[in-house]
């Protein structure tokens, strides 16, 4: 009886295994696929504001994510916020590279690139996946942006925790 | 007291560090060349070169700009590309009013160092960030050609 319990048991672990796995990315994707994240994941144009709207004035990627040849991030973004909050600013303001853009991806789509080394800056295990998203001064302007900006739905530390427990359980991807 | 380097000359301004760039032009250094447009970096009418990049004074500290090589428009006619942006501007009337045009030449002289035969599509996204309202672009567009072509 004992060991048939135990097989069921296990037998429900194993099927209950795979989702539970992916859903530790959920609160992952809670923070990363918000507009503070995403609006500069993008292709060839970074967007604005909560909505997503392209950014004003033509600005682009150009060759490395910087703008444009004479109209760069830096032309109007400093290292902090100016202008009353009303222009944002980190140190290096700037656009994903484009094999991090997450344009057009789901929850599957973003967790996929971001654990798969060709597309993530050759970044082969879990704590250097999520390195980035621990320290790096334009991600943690996202918990303090200014100007009434929508923030992440939970506090960083408590997404740093998330990160944490998803790269222990080796970047599992929601199905 | 802070040290800026601005069209060559070493000055000592009295601002804050984090005072916009824009007001220790204008209001200390009595360079009024450089428009106050938006404050918000939004018009491009402050448009100044740092380290030859376009960049918005009213956005800028000058902590920001402290060590580095600040051109502004009362000496942008001493460089050839500058000149040469000035001599179209003038061949072709470009300006209006005149409130922006600063800025505009400032933008369009980076873009032809940068790119010294660009496209209307390179012309549009180095020079979307300045507005103008008395709506002169085309000629605008076409000065930038005529600089070009000068070349």
């Amino acid at each position: 009886m004992k060991r048939a319990l135990a097989l069921l048991l296990c037998a429900v672990g194993v099927a209950q295994g795979a989702p539970q796995a992916g859903a530790l990315f959920d609160p992952v994707a809670s923070v990363v696929m918000t507009p503070r994240c995403v609006n500069c994941h993008q292709a060839e144009a970074p967007r604005q504001k909560d909505k997503g709207v392209l950014h004003a004035q033509q600005v682009v990627r150009g060759s490395d994510g910087h703008g444009s040849a004479a109209l760069h991030c830096a032309a109007c973004h400093q290292a902090s916020n100016t202008a009353q909050g009303k222009v944002p600013g980190a140190p290096n303001w700037h656009l994903a590279p484009l094999s991090m853009r997450w344009q057009g991806l789901d929850k599957k789509g973003v967790c996929q690139q971001m654990r798969d080394p060709a597309r993530n800056g050759n970044r082969d295990t879990g704590e250097k996946v999520i390195e980035h998203m621990k320290t790096d001064p334009l991600v943690l302007w996202a918990w303090n942006p200014g100007a009434n900006r929508t923030t992440p739905p939970m506090t960083h530390d408590d997404f740093i925790e998330a990160l944490a427990q998803w790269a222990r359980a080796g970047m599992p991807c929601p199905e | 007291m802070n040290t800026l380097l601005i069209n060559g000359k070493t000055l000592n301004v009295q601002a804050e560090p984090d005072t916009p760039l824009l007001w220790v032009l204008r209001d200390e250094l009595r360079m009024t060349g450089t428009k106050f447009g938006c404050g918000m970096a939004l018009c491009g009418a402050c448009t100044i070169h740092i380290d030859g990049q376009p960049v918005r004074a009213c956005v800028t500290p000058v902590s920001a700009a402290t060590g580095k090589k600040i051109s502004t428009i009362e000496a942008i006619g001493a460089t050839p590309v500058g000149k040469r942006v000035q001599l179209a501007w003038a061949e072709l009337d470009v300006p209006q009013c005149g409130y922006c045009q600063s800025g505009q030449i400032m933008a369009a002289t980076a873009l032809l160092r940068e790119i010294p035969h660009p496209t209307d599509r390179d012309i549009d996204q180095a020079m979307s960030g300045n507005i103008c309202r008395c709506g002169t672009y085309p000629r605008i567009r076409a000065a930038i050609h005529k600089a070009a072509g000068k070349a």
